[in-house]
């Protein structure tokens, strides 16, 4: 009986703690998506950093706009840096496509590149918010970085510059498995450790926004909803009593 | 308007079928809690056909259009997304009130004679669900839609001799494909659901002319009053439609808290992994189904042997056919019956539940052994079943209904 009870609990509670990210503890991310000036701090880091080789090809850049506040023109003059096949800028109503090909990516970078728009929603701002955060050197990776969350990921340290360097101090276990266990940044960069951290958290706010543009839409709905329903409750409940009366 | 509804009458039996179906026909009035949920599968039957009209005008199924033509209709369509998070709630809703709904038909043996093609139809319901459930997954396109129809498909080839001939002829493909979400599409869109709303015709038909159980198993109809009418019944207009109004709505309020404020549900309802577009080349870590068909897997799973895991798998949904006949005890109602049943029956859920959990997760040895004496537990019901039913020590069961 009570190899059975160890046997049940063995099942059950791993799977709790260790639901993602590869096993490793992620760093908390702090999102707001109703802070607007976020997704736009968001999404210009964004279109500087990630629209390059990665596409958002399901958002539009107006949608964006209509949502986080700005104009046509603010678009056009800060977030659009893409041009159709004549050479013009990308117009706002435009998906916010790249001119990366997925055989030159995989010529570049060994794979394809995904698309980010609902990256968020497969692997959660946590995971976003730490793995761009845990680049460290390794000589033996061919774009000279490694990653913590994403172990030998093909992606190389775009975001070294604001961040600086960092490098890791390695564990190998019994079983021959590495663990990165701490983190230092050797070569700091243009931002400090809290000014990166935030960039960081804005960027993954921008990109849950992204991954969801109507989140904030479909609760304000639901909520009226609720409030609507609560008052049909009343009047169908007072209904049935009415007619139930004569049921004995 | 009196003289229109006899011209009407004198061609088509309107009069007739309303009342036979609702104004005079006569349910028992202690209908409790567990008898909204024959209403509520109805209602969330009609969500998801107005629903996926809605939805079809807008996606497009085709291997290369269709991750992308979600994301259309979850942005660029207007209230797209409301749609969308309807229909996929609703998947995980519709599977929701039927389990509860079986439940209650195993609790008050609602499967006896004279009721058996009722649960009949019902099974057959429930195996098309499943269908629809199944091919609808596959629609998104995502990571997990494809490896789960990929897993799901590749069962059938642990048939001997003809499984990969079969598995061939399912998918049209060699691998899942474009051909294979045509073709789930269409399964999806037209032959499924016709099937579906025949099936649920012929259920309330069998029930009409039954006449409804309830929670006491007394059959109403052998006490009748000088008019023909059973004593203890109530017209089911206007009684059980006001009542079933209040059910209605707070199913709703409860439907619509996870569509708005927890579409995903935490990853149960839309599976994370289906926002990574499908990639045949890349196998995700984890392949689960989702929630409702993980009992099933746990016990799949559970099986050393291939072959024999499908056989048990398809074993678990057939057995329950034949319920009427495991179960050969009189008394219907879990009120008046043994305490073996009760037990045998709260083992039952719980080896339910505790599979549906595994089925989630990957396996370890220590889960594999859970989820055996779970299987084991699952047919053990109707072993015991069959073993205790006949002698079973009943209590008396009342002449009337009770409140």
């Amino acid at each position: 009986m009570r190899k059975l009870i160890t046997a049940v609990l063995l099942a059950v509670a791993p799977s709790l703690v260790l639901a993602a990210g590869g096993g490793i503890k992620l760093d908390h991310a702090d999102i707001d998506v109703s802070n607007k000036e976020a997704i736009q701090r968001g999404a210009q880091t964004f279109v500087n950093y990630c629209l390059s080789c990665h596409s958002a090809a399901y958002m539009r850049y107006n949608r964006l706009g209509a949502d986080a506040g700005m104009t046509d023109q603010q678009l056009k003059d800060n977030l659009i840096f893409t041009r159709n096949k004549k050479g013009e800028q990308t117009k706002v109503g435009e998906l916010m496509k790249i001119a990366m090909n997925d055989d030159y990516a995989k010529e570049a970078f060994g794979t394809k590149i995904p698309d980010l728009t609902v990256i968020a929603r497969s692997r959660g701002a946590d995971w976003l918010y730490t793995y761009l955060r845990t680049f460290y050197v390794d000589t033996n990776r061919p774009t000279g970085h490694n990653n913590k969350a994403f172990a030998d990921v093909g992606m190389p340290n775009v975001l070294w510059e604001l961040q600086g360097t960092q490098e890791a101090e390695i564990r190998v276990d019994e079983n021959g498995t590495k663990h990165v266990d701490k983190l230092t940044i050797t070569k700091p960069g243009t931002h400090s450790v809290a000014e990166f951290d935030q960039l960081v958290n804005d960027l993954v706010t921008y990109m849950v926004y992204m991954g969801e543009p109507m989140q904030l839409e479909r609760k304000t709905i639901g909520l009226w909803t609720l409030v609507f329903l609560f008052i049909f409750f009343i009047v169908a409940y007072m209904l049935k009593k009415e007619y139930w009366k004569d049921v004995h | 308007m009196e003289k229109l509804l006899n011209w009407v009458d004198d061609r088509f039996p309107l009069t007739t079928m309303w009342n036979d179906h609702m104004g005079q026909y006569y349910a028992p009035k202690n209908f409790n809690f567990w008898y909204f949920f024959g209403s509520l599968a109805l209602l969330v039957l009609v969500i998801q056909i107005v629903s996926g009209i809605f939805l079809t005008m807008h996606y497009k199924p085709d291997g290369a259009l269709a991750f992308a033509s979600v994301e259309y209709i979850m942005r660029d369509v207007p209230y797209g997304w409301l749609i969308r998070y309807m229909h996929s709630t609703g998947a995980s809703a519709f599977f929701v009130v039927v389990y509860l709904h079986m439940f209650r038909g195993l609790m008050y043996g609602s499967y006896k004679q004279p009721r058996e093609l009722i649960w009949l139809f019902g099974m057959f319901i429930y195996l098309a669900l499943m269908a629809e459930a199944f091919m609808g997954y596959l629609l998104p396109w995502g990571q997990m839609s494809y490896w789960g129809a990929q897993v799901i498909i590749s069962l059938f080839g642990a048939i001997p001799w003809i499984g990969d001939a079969l598995t061939l002829w399912i998918r049209g493909d060699y691998v899942i494909s474009d051909a294979t979400l045509n073709r789930f599409f269409a399964l999806h869109v037209i032959a499924l659901p016709l099937v579906l709303v025949g099936l649920v015709v012929a259920h309330i038909i069998a029930l009409h002319e039954v006449g409804s159980n309830n929670p006491d198993g007394v059959e109403i109809k052998k006490n009748k009053d000088e008019n023909g009418i059973p004593k203890d019944g109530i017209p089911f207009h206007p009684y059980y439609s006001v009542k079933d109004i209040v059910g209605v709505v707070v199913f709703l309020m409860f439907f619509v808290a996870v569509m708005f404020f927890a579409p995903e549900m935490g990853g149960y309802f839309i599976e994370h992994a289906n926002f990574v577009p499908a990639d045949p080349l890349k196998t995700p870590e984890h392949i689960a189904p989702v929630w409702y068909f993980t009992p099933f897997y746990a016990i799949l799973r559970a099986v050393p042997d291939k072959l024999m895991g499908v056989i048990a798998m398809f074993a678990s949904i057939a057995v329950l056919f034949v319920l009427p006949w495991i179960d050969r005890c009189k008394v219907k109602s879990i009120r008046y019956r043994a305490g073996i049943y009760k037990l045998n029956l709260a083992a039952f859920v719980i080896s339910f539940l505790v599979l549906g959990y595994l089925g989630m997760l990957p396996t370890t040895p220590g889960r594999t052994l859970v989820a055996q004496i779970g299987s084991i537990v699952y047919f053990g019901f109707f072993v015991v079943l069959w073993f205790t039913s006949k002698n079973e020590n009943t209590k008396p069961v009342p002449e009337r209904v009770t409140k």
